[in-house]
């Protein structure tokens, strides 16, 4: 395996593991058929992000960045947690194989989503079920990155829409 | 740390008594089979011999065999030979939707070249209906090829009786059997293929050598041209030390097939009873018409790679075909064709036994998977979500 010691590390012994009572925000990405899901909560208090937890189901890369990230956002404002990019949180870790860069486009999304989430309720969004933080999400499930160039792909399509390389492979087609 | 290899379908070990004669050969050969001369006459009865080890494997005519870099060209060897062949006849191929990307891929090039392919669905064991062959063929159909063991699931597929039905039908039949020979009996004769890849590897030889039988009168033209080597079939000078590794696995494959058959079933077995100790795992492919050797299972609610790393950091290797790992962000197609759904593909894994695997093994990997299990879906979101429902 290709991966670094950082992201060994903290595949090993991923910190912010698990869930939390009364989130004020969550942020939930990717899905089983693109082969990852990460869900990331957090609690905010005075502007900052004072609590962290996340869930993920994907492979070592995709749980490293979920710890990776989670540390990179913890203390932080609102504002400086936005910042933290994909590159960042690559970075942070050593670098990804070329193949994994979507799993940290991952990571940065599903922060900014549980940030938006938690913006959005701020502004009193009422949220009309409880469970509706989930339809928010699900606009984004269809999303894929592609393995080559990590871009984000719109839909699930059979070549990336940059590069031009298969994200998909299609036997028969 | 001691290693657990468990990833025998990926390749297995080489056999001490194979690696003994390979150095051996090494040692005392360098001739060039062609040459005229008593090196070369040495090297040449070296390889003839080579090749009747391998043709009585499988019950052939040294004469029916070619040596080959492996299973991938074989295969490659058998589609585009016989394509090249026959494209006076017609342009329609037969295969199935579980094959191995060498079959699928060299496919897909002829389909590029204005070739029609009939791609059959399996059942959920992965086993594909004979009558769909039957019912597929037409009069342009110059090719039916499917494999005889899955690789990832380990299903075996009705060979003999596709072979019965492409034999009254007059159509070429090839058989990737790379995951088979040399594991549980194959008889040329009584599969009736025309066409069989297989490999070394899988039987306690060397990678990167491999052969294609070939029955006499099948219309097939070699894909690497040059010299007269392999009867025509496949021009260069032989890779004479794998070849020579091919042949002695195979003499020991055939004389010791019943009792390793044994041992790895037992082993199949065991290793089955141990997970049904996990809560939510799934058991793919057929559960007794399969390899002796292979037990593909899903462990929901997690990914497959990050499973693999685990058992990894304790030494114990093994193979899975999540998107993850692939490489491509797909799952398992072979997984997808039995019906299998997406979360489930992404945890699965293939642990592959060989013939120097021990009971105490399956006992230190069950434990090592049992912890790896409980760590991941403690983080999974799909775990929890299916815990609180």
């Amino acid at each position: 395996m290709q991966y670094s010691e950082i992201v060994m590390e903290h595949f090993k012994n991923p910190h912010n593991i698990g869930t939390m009572e009364n989130p004020d925000g969550v942020g939930q990405v990717g899905n089983p058929v693109c082969g990852d899901m990460m869900k990331i909560m957090i609690k905010v208090k005075d502007d900052k992000i004072d609590d962290i937890k996340f869930e993920t189901f994907g492979c070592g890369a995709a749980i490293a960045v979920s710890s990776m990230v989670t540390d990179m956002a913890k203390g932080k404002t609102i504002e400086e947690a936005m910042h933290i990019t994909n590159k960042s949180v690559a970075d942070q870790l050593g670098g990804l194989p070329k193949n994994k860069m979507h799993c940290s486009n991952l990571g940065a999304d599903a922060l900014h989503k549980a940030i938006q989430d938690y913006l959005d309720r701020k502004e009193g969004r009422v949220r009309r079920r409880p469970d509706e933080e989930l339809e928010h999400i699900s606009s984004h499930d269809k999303h894929c990155y592609c393995p080559y160039c990590d871009y984000d792909q719109p839909e699930q399509v059979a070549h990336c829409v940059r590069c031009g390389k298969p994200t998909v492979e299609h036997d028969h087609d | 740390m001691e290693t657990i290899y468990f990833d025998h379908i990926s390749g297995t070990t080489i056999h001490p008594e194979v690696k003994k004669t390979m150095i051996n050969y090494i040692n005392e050969h360098y001739g060039n089979p062609v040459s005229q001369h008593q090196l070369g006459d040495a090297a040449s009865a070296a390889l003839e011999a080579a090749r009747q080890q391998v043709a009585r494997l499988i019950n052939a005519q040294p004469g029916e065999i070619v040596f080959t870099s492996g299973g991938t060209e074989s295969v490659n060897h058998a589609i585009k030979g016989v394509a090249m062949a026959t494209h006076d006849k017609g342009k329609h191929i037969i295969t199935s939707n579980i094959e191995h990307q060498s079959v699928s891929k060299s496919l897909r090039m002829l389909m590029r070249m204005g070739y029609r392919v009939t791609s059959l669905s399996v059942d959920k064991y992965g086993v594909v209906n004979p009558k769909d062959v039957e019912r597929a063929i037409t009069k342009e159909t110059v090719l039916v090829t499917i494999m005889h063991a899955n690789n990832e699931i380990g299903t075996l597929e009705p060979i003999a009786e596709i072979g019965k039905i492409t034999r009254e039908k007059g159509v070429i039949f090839h058989t990737d059997a790379i995951a088979s020979v040399g594991v549980i009996p194959f008889d040329v004769d009584e599969m009736g293929a025309d066409l069989v890849s297989m490999a070394a590897n899988q039987f306690y030889g060397p990678s990167g050598v491999g052969a294609l039988y070939i029955r006499p009168k099948t219309r097939i033209l070699p894909i690497i041209e040059g010299g007269m080597q392999e009867n025509g079939q496949r021009a260069g000078s032989e890779n004479m030390v794998g070849i020579i590794g091919m042949g002695k696995a195979a003499e020991l494959a055939k004389s010791e097939m019943p009792e390793r058959i044994k041992h790895l079933s037992q082993l199949r077995q065991a290793w089955i009873e141990r997970l049904t100790t996990i809560e939510a795992i799934d058991i793919n492919g057929h559960p007794t018409n399969c390899l002796p050797h292979l037990v593909s299972f899903s462990v929901n609610f997690v990914e497959g790679e990050s499973m693999i790393l685990m058992l990894d950091e304790k030494g114990i290797c093994a193979s899975t075909r999540s998107a993850c790992a692939s490489g491509s962000l797909r799952a398992s197609h072979v997984l997808i064709a039995t019906g299998c759904d997406y979360a489930a593909a992404q945890g699965t894994l293939i642990f592959s036994f060989g013939i120097t695997n021990t009971m105490e093994e399956l006992d230190k990997a069950i434990a090592v998977l049992k912890d790896s299990v409980v760590f991941l879906r403690n983080m999974s979101p799909l775990y929890k979500k299916r815990a609180a429902s």
